[in-house]
């Protein structure tokens, strides 16, 4: 524990002397979030600097190896640089699907040479991923998916099409599930491989969401090339690495990964709104439900922290976190009803400067595919009751 | 911020330590065979007296339950709220009917807390052996609500004179004496003004009318007609009980909601083995999605409300000052669930689940009676908004 204290000390003392003052301010829109890449634009030298004093320091990617460009910290070391960073007020330096998603993946399944090549880039900031999972007739039923990567010699020929791949328009490479064996059963002949972005065979198109942004493309493959090499785990078991990833975006989603849980107290912002009446919010039937949502969110919170105090003594999380996707984005939806009811007609605004071009609407409408994305809350459902309750036909 | 409070709280590993799951085994061996839910209906169908078995409330002595939470120094083990929880847990599971909670929790945080030598001396040893069933009268109306006591203790010559009426005093059947919460100031809604007393069952002018309750569980309805009580039996300070009697409940809440985690947990597992085994169509109804679905929400319920749970407990023990909120957040949740999972036990085991002959049965009951005491899950809720300032 004293270990813990001076480590504890000495972060709060770095970060209070590395973390620029523009970097400490809340966010205000989505430019202040940074995604890094080759086509990253930095919103501020302030936002570059910060990224590069993290990244030196293997912080943007904690607890992996330092080979891998991480600081090598244990959980409760990542955990006290989280709450330190959140009690100065520091923003995150980079978000990253490569460091919630592919990073973990290629940790369990890469070759050394592979996390040497790949991981590094990813904690510096210098590559962005996008994930090319599902596709038009391979949604909920995933392992249907037809992209086919044919052999030839060292190189993949892959042809196809995904979709709702994460900022493909902005990304450089992409992490894909192909079909390498189309005689095998439908979860056999799957290989995880990655595909440079920047070639003539890889084209996106945006897709505009009910939120009015385009968050999400489709990724087009027509003869694009994958080099052998970057094959993650073995040819035709892709689906035991796609399973893994999964899980941790599942956990990503439903914990909270992107900010869930954001700077908006249900409560407080109602309050603000539609004021108080004797002490108490004075839309009672409203306060009911917000309280009963606060309830939810803070035993779900303290779940999240039981998971990983668990995964600490040795039991695994594994198919559990299929619950903390399903409660967790069925609570972020709650959560944002409840906000666009506190806010009223004000909160209808689309455009202009007064809602922040509808921020909170746009927000609302986000947390819809929530519950989607990266497996739908039903499919969540059905893993629950057949891996966890073992719920089957017999 | 959303989630500041909860930070501020112990940061004890949210699992059970080795000590806690050598209990908990200990404590599942021991009721699955001397106290199963068979003992309950037995207790019901023969109209038992007491309501609960003194054989098995002696070995439970015999074991330490009895002062989970008395010092050592009183004859007890002061193994805390966690091991209290794990003991109640696992009695929600068999729906062992005992004075646990009113006596080994309730009472024994009362006398820990605010008792005086004497009362400590001449109590907590009796309770740590058994030998002692003390009941916590607090509520008068059919919702809790500790600030609106209307129970007046007046003074009188060196002690009091307490008038007023009680209900749900659960186990007050069988107390040997009572923990009376009464106004000594102030008026009904006033924090101030409230003092606890220890209060003897045959003290004259005290009333105890038994209630049997829907869950075959006892409470009862206590009168107070003008009972004389001295000075010494004041418990704590006068005036100046609302803060105590708050943390009192807090303790007796905590074990409440880890009573329901168990009650919870059973009849859900007991639902789970029926979807697997029960066919209809040809097909075990476990293979139907849309009892699978509401299986695995119940399974997501179950989880977020045993964090809760735990935490509670463990807030007790490091740092009792700053539980209540953490309390009632497991009140409330567990409160919440136990019910949902009576509810669908009984659904999910179609025309079975409504016989008395199943014991699925018995578990809605429990849940809706352990919910609604020391405050339901509207209770808690409203509780955690004011302190969140809503």
């Amino acid at each position: 524990m004293p270990d813990l204290e001076t480590f504890r000390v000495e972060t709060r003392a770095w970060l209070d002397a590395h973390c620029p003052d523009a970097m400490r301010a809340p966010l205000e829109s989505e430019a202040d979030i940074c995604w890094g890449g080759k086509r990253w634009t930095f919103q501020s030298d302030d936002q570059r600097v910060w990224l590069e004093r993290m990244a030196e320091r293997g912080w943007t990617a904690p607890e992996w190896p330092t080979e891998c460009g991480g600081a090598g910290l244990s959980t409760d070391e990542a955990k006290i640089l989280k709450q330190e960073m959140k009690e100065l007020g520091c923003r995150s330096p980079l978000e990253s699907f490569g460091i919630w998603m592919l990073g973990p993946a290629l940790l369990k399944f890469g070759t050394e040479a592979q996390k040497k090549e790949f991981l590094p880039p990813i904690a510096r900031g210098e590559i962005r991923w996008a994930q090319g999972y599902s596709e038009p007739g391979a949604g909920s039923d995933l392992a249907a998916l037809q992209t086919k990567a044919d052999d030839d010699g060292d190189d993949f020929i892959v042809n196809g099409q995904k979709v709702w791949t994460s900022y493909a328009d902005r990304s450089d490479w992409i992490f894909t599930l192909v079909r390498t064996n189309r005689d095998a059963s439908k979860h056999e002949g799957i290989s995880f491989v990655l595909i440079d972005m920047d070639q003539p065979g890889v084209t996106t198109r945006p897709i505009k969401l009910i939120s009015g942004k385009s968050p999400f493309c489709e990724t087009f493959f027509d003869n694009a090339r994958a080099l052998k090499k970057n094959l993650i785990g073995e040819r035709d078991k892709g689906w035991t690495v796609a399973k893994y990833l999964l899980t941790h975006e599942r956990a990503m989603i439903g914990g909270g990964g992107g900010g869930l849980f954001g700077a908006r107290p249900l409560g407080g912002a109602a309050a603000q709104e539609i004021g108080l009446e004797n002490g108490i919010l004075a839309d009672t039937l409203l306060r009911a439900d917000i309280a009963r949502c606060d309830l939810d969110g803070w035993a779900f919170l303290l779940t999240l922290e039981r998971y990983k105090d668990e995964a600490k003594a040795g039991q695994g999380v594994g198919a559990k976190s299929s619950m903390l996707k399903y409660y967790g984005t069925e609570l972020n939806k709650r959560r944002f009803e409840l906000l666009m009811q506190s806010a009223g007609a004000d909160g209808l605004e689309w455009e202009g400067e007064r809602s922040n071009d509808g921020k909170l609407a746009r927000d609302w409408l986000r947390t819809k595919g929530n519950s989607i994305e990266g497996g739908t809350s039903e499919i969540q459902l059905n893993i629950l009751a057949k891996r966890v309750l073992e719920l089957r036909e017999n | 911020m959303f989630i500041s409070w909860l930070q501020g709280l112990t940061d004890v590993a949210l699992v059970l330590n080795d000590d806690q799951e050598m209990l908990r085994d200990m404590a599942r061996g021991f009721l699955a065979d001397k106290a199963p839910v068979a003992q309950l209906r037995a207790l019901r169908d023969a109209a038992s007296a007491d309501g609960f078995d003194r054989t098995t409330w002696a070995a439970m002595a015999e074991m330490g339950w009895t002062g989970v939470l008395i010092p050592e120094a009183h004859g007890g083990v002061a193994m805390g709220h966690v091991a209290a929880g794990v003991i109640a847990e696992e009695m929600g599971r068999t729906l062992t009917a005992s004075p646990f909670l009113s006596t080994a929790v309730v009472a024994a945080a009362a006398l820990s807390a605010n008792g005086s030598a004497d009362q400590q001396a001449t109590w907590s040893p009796k309770i740590a052996a058994g030998a002692a069933i003390l009941a916590l009268a607090v509520d008068e109306g059919r919702k809790h609500a500790p600030a609106k006591i209307e129970t007046k203790a007046e003074r009188a010559g060196n002690g009091f004179k307490i008038t007023g009426a009680k209900s749900f005093v659960a186990d007050g059947h069988v107390a040997d004496a009572f923990v009376v919460a009464a106004r000594t100031a102030g008026a009904p809604g006033d924090a101030d003004g409230i003092t606890l007393f220890l209060v003897d069952k045959n003290a004259a002018k005290l009333g105890v009318e038994r209630t049997v309750m829907v869950d075959s569980r006892n409470a009862a309805r206590v009168t107070f007609d003008g009972v004389e009580v001295t000075a010494d039996a004041v418990l704590g300070d006068v005036d100046a009980g609302h803060g105590p009697l708050e943390r009192v409940l807090d303790a007796g809440r905590a074990g409440l909601a880890a009573e329901m985690s168990g009650v919870a947990q059973e009849s859900f597992e007991r639902t789970v083995a029926y979807l697997q085994e029960r066919k209809q169509f040809g097909k075990v109804i476990g293979s139907f999605q849309a009892l699978q679905h509401r299986a695995a929400h119940l399974f997501s319920e179950i989880e977020v409300m045993r964090s809760a749970v735990l935490k509670a407990l463990q807030t007790l023990d490091e740092d009792p000052a700053s539980a209540g909120p953490v309390v009632s957040l497991a009140k409330a949740k567990a409160s919440q669930v136990a019910l949902l999972a009576g509810q669908e036990a009984v659904q999910l085991h179609g025309g079975v689940g409504m016989t008395d002959e199943y014991e699925i049965g018995f578990f809605i009951k429990r849940a809706r009676a352990a919910g609604e005491m020391f405050g339901d899950a509207n209770f808690h809720a409203d509780r955690l908004a004011r302190l969140q300032g809503y």
